[in-house]
């Protein structure tokens, strides 16, 4: 469902990604781990078509390269700052990308499709006709998977789903992300460094170290691995092979 | 510093900023490209109408205001050397038309417009709502910069004609009140000497600023840098550059259409 092969990519001359390669199966939940830096969000970026990779080739729900305008109707996301339209109530934020386009809906059938999907992130219709700076970043982060879902999209991506939140709110929205994941049938790949996601929203995991993924499988074993580096970045530890300089 | 490296300095530097001149024609180009092509964002132009046409009125009207009386005093006292006075309300009129009107008009709205897009599109750019709209099928040229370069391309002319109006008042109130014309003689002095094209001229001038203030703006916005810093810089580079294509277009402008 989801390929990258031999991924490369450079920003003048710091190369970030060195040849990273993989593959998600249909429905399954990879979660890529990374120190800050390690290009997890330029990945992110080159499988979303937001970012030309200088070489390699991306294949996302059947689309080779695909440009995002294209990936549009089979991918959700949900940035790591919500990047939720200043200018737009929620509901309109929600309901953004159906109520453009060929076969959009009406105003009505939009909010109420809105609404729907707030429910299911757990905020009430009463949010719906807030701004998102009316809400606090918990909420933001649930209206922003709530905008993710609306289209029930095949693939979902997440960047740091739990970033700058309380780890109450992280559990929370971890959860909502896992069920909503299951329920969909999605197939999801999640940036993060929080270990906590990796326990609760990952099938697969894989760690992206000197630009390639220096390390792939379960979530169990990532947890529980030997390898120096794997150790270094789950138990958070400052000394190890992972420069604390970057 | 050597020779050389003052060379190779003045180099990179000639460099950067054709780059950068080629960076802005080449948006320009897609800018217009981007207008032709459908979906087109009706309720987003009407938004940015409001937002740079009936919110900048109070500001071009009180620089027309002010403008059109400082103008007829300047006139008079220079025409008073001449014992020419009789033509101050014909040139305070053509003053404000041709040139006055559409390059305060202009700067005013380049202060006031393109600051107020490149905050709002570098803000865009920086908390990834840009990249939010792409991923969301919208292409930020269409949804974000065509309805405020064609807002702006409208809006502006109705600006520079209610800022004539407001100026040429400006100058009747003085005119009367200060320098003891008669009301009725100074508006026929006016209205007989002023021409179509003194006021066309400043309503297609008044088009070409508005189209430049908006595109600074949208240039600078899309690439802001990062953070309040790079948003900033992108605010300041916007107001900047409109307000020298602002100068520059006129005299361009004024070459083409009054040159003998």
């Amino acid at each position: 469902m989801i390929q990258g092969d031999d991924l490369h990519k450079a920003f003048g001359t710091k190369q970030v990604l060195r040849g990273v390669t993989f593959s998600v199966a249909k429905g399954e939940s990879l979660v890529v781990i990374g120190g800050s830096g390690t290009g997890k969000s330029v990945l992110l970026k080159c499988l979303l078509g937001l970012e030309r990779a200088d070489r390699g080739h991306v294949k996302v729900a059947g689309l080779n390269n695909p440009r995002p305008q294209i990936l549009a109707q089979k991918v959700g996301m949900l940035f790591q700052g919500a990047a939720l339209f200043d200018s737009l109530p929620v509901w309109q934020n929600v309901s953004f990308r159906l109520m453009r386009g060929p076969g959009r809906l009406n105003t009505a059938a939009a909010r109420d499709l809105a609404v729907e999907k707030l429910a299911r992130v757990g905020l009430g219709a009463d949010t719906a006709d807030l701004f998102p700076a009316e809400l606090s970043g918990g909420m933001q982060k649930r209206v922003g998977l709530a905008r993710a879902i609306a289209g029930n999209p095949p693939v979902l991506f997440f960047d740091e789903p739990t970033a700058g939140l309380d780890p109450i709110m992280a559990a929370v929205i971890n959860a909502l992300i896992r069920e909503i994941v299951t329920e969909l049938g999605a197939t999801a790949v999640t940036i993060t460094h929080d270990m906590r996601t990796v326990k609760d929203v990952g099938d697969t995991v894989a760690m992206l170290h000197e630009g390639r993924f220096y390390w792939q499988g379960t979530a169990t074993d990532a947890l529980h691995s030997d390898d120096p580096v794997m150790r270094q970045f789950t138990e958070g530890r400052t000394e190890g092979p992972i420069p604390t300089l970057r | 510093m050597t020779a050389a490296g003052i060379l190779g300095a003045a180099g990179r530097g000639a460099a950067g900023a054709l780059g950068a001149i080629g960076g802005f024609v080449g948006f320009a180009l897609a800018s217009l490209m981007w207008m032709l092509r459908p979906p087109f964002y009706l309720r987003e132009l009407g938004q940015q109408l409001i937002q740079i046409g009936w919110l900048s009125l109070p500001v071009v009207g009180m620089t027309a205001l002010f403008t059109g009386g400082a103008l007829a005093l300047q006139i008079y006292a220079g025409s008073a050397r001449f014992s020419a006075e009789f033509a101050v309300p014909s040139i305070t009129a053509i003053g404000m038309v041709r040139e006055l009107g559409p390059v305060l008009g202009g700067l005013m709205v380049a202060a006031r417009v393109a600051s107020s897009i490149a905050a709002e599109v570098g803000t865009m750019k920086v908390s990834e709502q840009i990249d939010a709209l792409r991923t969301l099928a919208v292409e930020p040229m269409q949804y974000l910069t065509v309805p405020r370069i064609v807002a702006a391309t409208l809006a502006m002319p109705v600006l520079v004609a209610v800022g004539d109006a407001i100026g040429i008042l400006g100058g009747y109130a003085v005119g009367v009140s200060r320098l003891g014309f008669d009301g009725p003689t100074y508006l026929r002095n006016t209205l007989d000497f002023l021409e179509f094209w003194d006021i066309g001229s400043g309503l297609v001038k008044g088009a070409v600023f508005g189209f430049l203030v908006a595109l600074s703006g949208c240039f600078f916005g899309i690439h802001s840098g990062r953070g309040a810093q790079g948003v900033g810089e992108a605010t300041k580079s916007a107001v900047v550059m409109a307000s020298i294509l602002i100068l520059a277009a006129n005299y361009l402008l004024t070459e083409a259409f009054f040159s003998a």
